[in-house]
């Protein structure tokens, strides 16, 4: 029944007949438009020159890829298409600006490498707990290598700190020290208490117990001395590099440090392990030497990245310049 | 109302007859099928900016339950491109029925495939099959993983890709359009739904049908090919198995066939032919679009997820509650409703036979739900289309210069007072429906069942409006 169906050698009569030629331009435009798309989209995707990155949240892969090879002075086209949430993607140590990634849009960036070496690509939304993990590198050969010149090591190497160590004081200050309010004692503080070096190594514990034996300082109150602590620290820093610093932190730290430096970010609340910049005994018993330390090489088993090879030596300055607004606010009475 | 024949316009007839526009409308929807399948598999994993789902799931769906399913009823069968391989392995030809062979002279368009073609020995479709409960089983299995079906458009391109395989798969071992009428999970509700639609195929004389010794339009002949469907038109008294494939109208040598606009809603009121699975049908699509707009329109996030966790505890949990209220609970109460509004309780095959008739009275009320939950979503992110249009795959195209264009609700303060009017104009459907049904034998009321709707209603417009 179904072969006679199909063939029809139950019909007694076979007056027409398929029109031929129809049939196989039913076939033509079948095979034009069924094989022809697929294949129309293949031609059109084997044109393409541009490296496509993938943005994922990192527990589903990060960037992919996640290593990238350029030449000097070469462009490198780069579509990056986010695969699930909004995500960012700069370049460190460039200056250019940062590009937002969104979810299934295409974002076209063309980077041309002025210098050769190992350039890292990092995620500037804040995507998810393991946001800081989104990150990939990007080795710029040149044509005419040249060889690196010797990087200094970092301060902390070279004062051989341990930047692990713990480093709480056990200290209770009534209110916390102000810049401003030092600055009206109007006091002048010896020189060698507001060098560059003391900003650097020494921790302001350390330069409050050398003021307190001061003669200078002799008939201040301790919270004077503080005061004074803060004046020499602010010495050190401008407004422009503490905006600037204060930008960086917004964008990149307060994830997990929080926007008031109370180690209560969204992200940081997932580690646990976030330090509070608010908290006077931890703060004040470190130096600049050691935030330097931590923020270019990461804080151990902490889930601190590491930001050496994204923020210049400037950036980083200016990061620590703000972080220690927490401690020595300009505006406090 | 007097029935209208669209046959009888000579313009509207020659373009059903011919078999072009048809193959066009095929083709073109076969291509967009490919490229769904393709940008599911190849193309972003976003599904707002994936043809895969916004094409099948926004566009697509928008045009079935808002307009095909609601006018023209099996519409969309009539251009659906999934059976088009499978058919093409059957006939051995696109457009129409080969040339018959004659004695030792081949066929002008013998080819392999028609080797291929004549060494099947396709079998009927299993008698205990011959049903939609298949077709329930296989809506209530995409419906269990809709939250991921609906979002993810690699899954979505399996399932499209598995509708395909299944087609030519059946094509290759049963008669007919087998995977339309008995497995398709959305011929299943487009089935019940057409029978609300104003458009219907049916002979215009029983007795010329009776007489044609030939039954061509079962059987077919050189102008067309045996009802795929498996449907003898002389005896339709109902749209629920008519795919409006248009074959008949090619095959009938009397001209008897006619397609006709009638009252809406006529074939809720035939007596003859309701069932069980059909009935089950109706509480499915119900309980669905309930739940889909607890889920996916709701405020409940804890749901959402849950639905989405697919294999997880909790999501066993949702299947469990969602199968419970789809299968049981629903059916439950009507059931209940049923018994307190006939007179014949203790009879218990006149009670299942009043239940299954009182379930047709369900059908509006779940189109009608359908389009209230369809109108939120659709107009809600129909502007996702023009992206995805010139990007289908999300890799930075521009084809129609439509890439950049922002996602913008559209109509969203209207759409509530739509939804209002569409939910109430469904229960008034519904309760007339009911009426009409307890009339059929003496002593019976609908206030039960209609209260039952009644409930219903409440609840969806508390779901949608708030």
């Amino acid at each position: 029944m179904a072969a006679d169906w199909l063939t029809h050698r139950g019909v007694k009569s076979a007056k027409k007949s398929v029109n031929l030629s129809g049939e196989f331009l039913a076939r033509f435009l079948l095979a034009l438009l069924v094989i022809g798309t697929p294949l129309w989209i293949w031609a059109a995707r084997r044109g393409e020159t541009a490296v496509t990155v993938h943005a994922l949240m990192p527990e589903k892969g990060g960037f992919l890829p996640d290593t990238l090879t350029a030449a000097v002075g070469v462009p490198l086209e780069l579509n990056l298409i986010s695969d699930d949430v909004m995500h960012g993607f700069a370049v460190g140590q460039t200056g250019w600006p940062a590009v937002d990634v969104k979810p299934g849009q295409m974002t076209e960036v063309t980077l041309t490498f002025a210098e050769p070496g190992t350039y890292t690509y990092y995620c500037t939304r804040w995507c998810g707990p393991n946001h800081w993990r989104m990150r990939g590198t990007i080795e710029v050969t040149g044509a005419e290598e040249r060889e690196a010149p010797p990087a200094s090591p970092p301060l902390y190497v070279e004062l051989e700190l341990d930047i692990d160590a713990p480093h709480e004081l056990d200290i209770l200050l009534k209110t916390p020290p102000s810049a401003a309010r030092g600055a009206e004692l109007d006091i002048t503080l010896p020189s060698e208490f507001l060098s560059r070096d003391v900003y650097l190594t020494q921790t302001p514990f350390e330069v409050w117990q050398a003021l307190r034996l001061a003669s200078e300082t002799a008939a201040l109150t301790d919270e004077d001395v503080w005061d004074l602590v803060a004046a020499a620290w602010h010495s050190q820093t401008t407004d422009e590099q503490i905006q600037r610093g204060q930008t960086l932190y917004n964008q990149n730290c307060a994830a997990c440090h929080g926007s008031g430096g109370g180690g209560d970010g969204v992200f940081g609340q997932a580690f646990d392990q976030a330090s509070d910049f608010t908290d006077s005994q931890t703060m004040l018993g470190a130096s600049t030497a050691v935030f330097d330390g931590k923020i270019r090489r990461g804080g151990m088993g902490t889930g601190m990245p590491y930001w050496g090879t994204i923020f210049t030596d400037e950036e980083i300055d200016a990061l620590i310049a703000y972080l220690w607004t927490f401690q020595f606010p300009m505006d406090n009475e | 109302m007097k029935r209208s024949d669209l046959t009888r316009i000579p313009v509207v007839k020659a373009l059903l007859v011919n078999r072009w526009p048809q193959f066009i409308l095929r083709i073109v929807a076969l291509a967009g099928f490919v490229v769904a399948i393709l940008a599911g598999l190849l193309g972003t994993p976003v599904g707002s900016r994936n043809l895969s789902i916004v094409f099948v799931w926004i566009a697509w769906w928008a045009l079935l339950i808002l307009a095909a399913v609601p006018l023209f009823g099996r519409g969309w069968c009539t251009v659906c491109p999934i059976p088009m391989a499978g058919e093409w392995l059957q006939n051995g030809a696109l457009l129409g029925p080969r040339k018959r062979e004659t004695g030792d002279q081949r066929s002008e368009t013998s080819s392999n495939l028609q080797s291929l073609v004549s060494s099947l020995r396709l079998r009927p479709w299993p008698k205990r099959f011959r049903n939609i409960w298949l077709q329930n089983g296989g809506f209530l299995l995409l419906a269990l993983f809709s939250a991921v079906v609906l979002t993810q458009p690699m899954v979505t391109a399996v399932i499209l890709a598995a509708f395909l395989f299944l087609a030519v798969g059946a094509a290759l071992i049963f008669e007919r359009r087998a995977f339309c009428r008995y497995l398709c999970p959305v011929g299943g509700f487009i089935g019940l739904y057409s029978q609300v639609a104003p458009l219907e195929v049916r002979v215009r004389d029983t007795a010329v049908c009776a007489a044609h010794t030939d039954k061509t339009c079962y059987t077919g002949n050189e102008n067309g090919y045996g009802c795929p469907w498996g449907v003898f038109p002389g005896g339709l008294i109902k749209n629920t198995y008519c795919g409006a494939c248009l074959e008949c109208l090619r095959t009938c040598p009397h001209d008897n066939i006619a397609i006709q606009i009638r009252p809406v809603g006529a074939d809720l009121t035939v007596a003859r032919g309701r069932k069980l699975d059909e009935a089950f049908k109706a509480f499915i699509m119900l309980g669905s679009a309930v739940v889909y707009s607890a889920v996916m329109l709701g405020p409940w996030g804890w749901l959402k997820t849950t639905a989405y966790s697919v294999g997880s505890l909790a999501w066993l949990g949702y299947a469990l509650a969602f199968l419970l209220l789809i299968l049981g609970a629903l059916p439950g109460l009507f059931y209940l409703a049923t018994w307190a509004g006939t007179a014949q309780r203790g009879n218990r095959r006149a009670l299942r036979q009043r239940f299954t008739a009182n379930a047709y009275a369900l059908v509006p009320l779940g189109l009608m739900a359908w389009i209230a939950f369809s109108l939120s979503f659709v107009f809600a992110n129909i502007s996702y289309l023009w992206p995805v249009m010139s990007d289908p795959f999300g890799w930075g195209w521009d084809l129609f210069g439509t890439a950049a264009l922002n996602w913008t609700p559209y109509l969203s303060r209207v759409v509530p007072a739509l939804q209002t009017l569409v939910l109430v104009g469904g229960l008034a459907w519904a309760a007339g429906t009911a009426r009409k049904i307890a009339a059929e034998k003496r002593g019976g009321t609908a206030v039960p069942v209609i209260i039952y709707c009644f409930f219903i209603t409440v609840g969806l417009l508390w779901l949608l409006i708030g």
